[in-house]
């Protein structure tokens, strides 16, 4: 009887010592002044590292790293070197809030990130809160910096990409101007957000600068057959046809459309980028199609080749548009601090909003009232197997 | 006469004690003792308790495997989100609409699935989360798979800490009544408890029912302090994670639940620094406890009353 009465009390001192051992974590934690000097600028890295985007955080955390190194190497920032504190979100919602809270806690001046929208939403009210900017590598959705019910601009809330709907844009414009297009038609993936906004952006500038849709036509993730659709748009003889969607579905898609004898121009956006495409379509059905994107590595602009460069030294791999976006995100808070000659969260905030035509990888920025970048994107060519820059749009 | 007085004392004690710790916390978290982080951390172990608690009326206690817990927290959270954010009606009124439309679902997938025994309930509960998620994609009043973003915070302490305080009550006295005992019987030998003459469907239902009541009530406590929510949320890794703790606490065992949600939570929170290693040390935290502990860190065991004055007083 005394023995088991041991064990038991023994279990319970047990649970004592080991949430003791929490207890003291929280110790650490609240002992750090806020706002107090420090040697170095911490600058908080809350990305995707595990989970279902892992691959997403992990290049635009390779892109920061790679910026500060930089930075910190030619001296700093107003004498001060950077110091990345790198957090992983797990790519999800409520534990990128977590993460912001406990950077928060570590006197964070901005933060990188998180990747994807949603995971930049958890993040969002912290940050809010705490009157500390955040800048998103990646985060596409209109919402992101603007409350759709009120139409205000979330005051900390940055990003160094542009929105979804402006691909849809840029391609409109490319159609009708370089290529020549009078006729337009959409075949896009009707089951996800992004391709359904690229497509009737694309449609809206396209037909205000004179242009006609002659079809409109729909594809759900999976699909696999395209043959009785393209047929028919075949029939209506588009000057241009524009597929956005992802490259699981377009690049058997396009190989379908060239071997039914379609010629035309076809386009897409961003979704298209990935080494699949020319092995599932095959170099010669991707000739004469384009997309548009962020930045791409083959760029020959000075700027990009230091990077793709530096970034092949370090990590022995392409740097791709997360890795660019990542690097710019840093660079341009190294310019807001620089402006705002202060490492205070709020003159960073009101320097970044700014910023006029800071020149990055993915191209000269400059943010507008809405938190967005206005800069230039690229369209990427397929030419023989290859993606090569065919020209940069500025909207 | 005496002993009447006694139990009385005890629960008064044990309410004091509640009580004083609500207090406590609440007086920590006014006075802004506690940082942003540990507000979230507490939040999110609040919400872990209320699931893995009650995952463990269904797995541990009935005895049937499911891994849909992340459906019907998903139904909660999206059912009290229109109520109070899309309708405007108070908070209370999501509560108990996310509970309610968490149950009603429970109670239509438990219906047919809970005939199906192992692993083929598992699949079917697999299924209906998944059916969930996929469902709430493709509809567009709640923004498809953006998600409804800008939810009001509404989830406040004492709401959470009083939410899985009434899910531990009632799951306890649920397992302390004859229900409970009828319910045990099936875990332990469906087949015996049948001949025994227990209605082994209805007694499944009705713990699966509660389960998911609850799980519901997670997910509106979520909904209304995390800002947004996403089908994506709610996959079955959702469920996953759930089921990890109520295996790690023990199979059974409502103390060792809330002990393996406080746990892991916490673990969660200490890993974050370590973003290369995290999965590594999760993992291999879960395999050292399965192998030294490969019956939870409870086993079936519950810290009680009794075991207190067993330590304190001797008395059986």
């Amino acid at each position: 009887m005394i023995s088991r009465r041991n064990k038991k009390l023994a279990f319970l001192l047990a649970m004592m010592l080991v949430l003791s051992i929490f207890a003291g974590c929280g110790g650490q934690a609240g002992e750090e002044e806020p706002g107090g000097e420090t040697a170095t600028i911490p600058v908080g890295i809350n990305v995707e590292l595990s989970g279902a985007v892992a691959s997403y955080g992990s290049n635009a955390r390779d892109g920061a790293v790679l910026a500060i190194e930089e930075i910190n190497a030619a001296g700093g920032v107003l004498g001060k070197q950077l110091e990345g504190l790198q957090r992983d979100c797990k790519s999800i919602a409520d534990e990128a809030m977590s993460v912001s809270a406990a950077l928060v806690g570590e006197n964070i001046v901005a933060q990188i990130g998180p990747l994807t929208s949603g995971n930049v939403a958890g993040s969002t009210p912290i940050m809010m809160e705490n009157k500390i900017p955040l800048i998103a590598p990646a985060a596409t959705a209109a919402n992101v910096t603007v409350d759709e019910k009120t139409g205000e601009t979330r005051g900390y809330i940055f990003r160094v990409c542009f929105i979804d709907p402006f691909q849809g844009t840029l391609m409109a414009q490319f159609a009708a101007e370089n290529l020549e297009a009078k006729t337009a038609a959409i075949y896009g993936d009707t089951s996800s957000d992004y391709a359904k906004g690229l497509a009737a952006y694309f449609k809206e500038t396209f037909t205000e600068m004179g242009g006609t849709i002659v079809a409109e036509e729909g594809f759900v993730k999976g699909d696999r057959d395209f043959n009785a659709t393209l047929t028919k748009i075949k029939g209506s003889n588009p000057d241009f046809i524009y597929v956005p969607g992802y490259y699981e579905e377009v690049a058997p898609l396009i190989k379908q459309a060239r071997e039914l004898g379609i010629t035309a121009p076809i386009g897409g956006g961003d979704g298209w980028d990935s080494p699949d495409m020319i092995s599932v379509a095959g170099a010669e059905a991707l000739n004469n199609t384009f997309f548009t994107n962020h930045y791409s590595s083959q760029d020959t602009d000075p700027k990009v080749v230091d990077f793709v460069e530096a970034f092949k030294a370090k990590y022995n791999k392409e740097p791709d548009s997360f890795a660019a976006l990542g690097y710019d995100c840093v660079q341009l808070l190294v310019q807001a601090i620089t402006e705002a000659n202060s490492t205070d969260p709020q003159k960073i905030t009101d320097a970044l909003a700014n910023i006029k035509d800071f020149q990055g990888v993915t191209g000269k920025m400059t943010i507008d009232e809405q938190h967005n970048p206005v800069k230039a994107g690229v369209i990427i060519e397929f030419k023989d197997g290859s993606q090569t820059v065919n020209t940069r749009i500025q909207p | 006469m005496q002993e009447k007085s006694k139990s009385w004392l005890q629960f008064l004690l044990e309410v004091i004690v509640l009580v004083l710790l609500f207090t406590l916390v609440q007086y920590a978290l006014s006075a802004g003792l506690v940082n942003q982080s540990y507000q979230i951390t507490l939040t999110s172990m609040c919400i872990n308790v209320i699931l893995a608690v009650s995952l463990n009326l269904i797995n541990g206690f009935t005895g049937q495997l499911s891994l849909g817990h992340a459906g019907f927290m998903a139904i909660g959270a999206y059912v009290s989100v229109i109520i109070t954010n899309f309708m405007d009606l108070p908070f209370i009124a999501g509560i108990l609409g996310g509970c309610l439309a968490a149950g009603i679902a429970g109670f239509v997938v438990g219906v047919p699935t809970l005939r199906l025994k192992g692993d083929y309930l598992a699949i079917a509960t697999l299924a209906f989360g998944e059916i969930i998620r996929v469902v709430l994609q493709n509809i567009d009043y709640v923004n498809g798979p953006a998600g409804i973003m800008g939810i009001t915070k509404l989830t406040t302490w004492p709401w959470l800490y009083w939410a899985a305080i009434f899910t531990i009550l009632i799951i306890v006295n649920l397992m302390n009544s004859s229900y409970g005992r009828a319910i045990v019987s099936i875990r332990e030998d469906e087949v015996a408890s049948e001949l025994m003459g227990i209605n082994t469907t209805r007694y499944k239902v009705l713990a699966f029912v509660i389960g998911a009541m609850f799980a519901g009530l997670a997910g509106v406590l979520y909904a209304h302090y995390f800002y947004i929510i996403r089908p994506e949320t709610f996959n079955f890794l959702k469920s996953f994670d759930m089921l990890v703790m109520v295996v790690l606490g023990g199979l059974g065992s409502t103390t060792g639940a809330i002990i393996a949600a406080v746990f892991i939570t916490f673990l969660t929170l200490a890993l974050q620094k370590y973003a290369a290693m995290r999965m590594v040390i999760y993992a291999l935290t879960l395999i050292i406890v399965m192998i030294y502990r490969p019956q939870g860190l409870m086993g079936n065991k519950e810290l009680s009353r009794k075991t207190f004055s067993g330590i304190w007083g001797g008395r059986k």
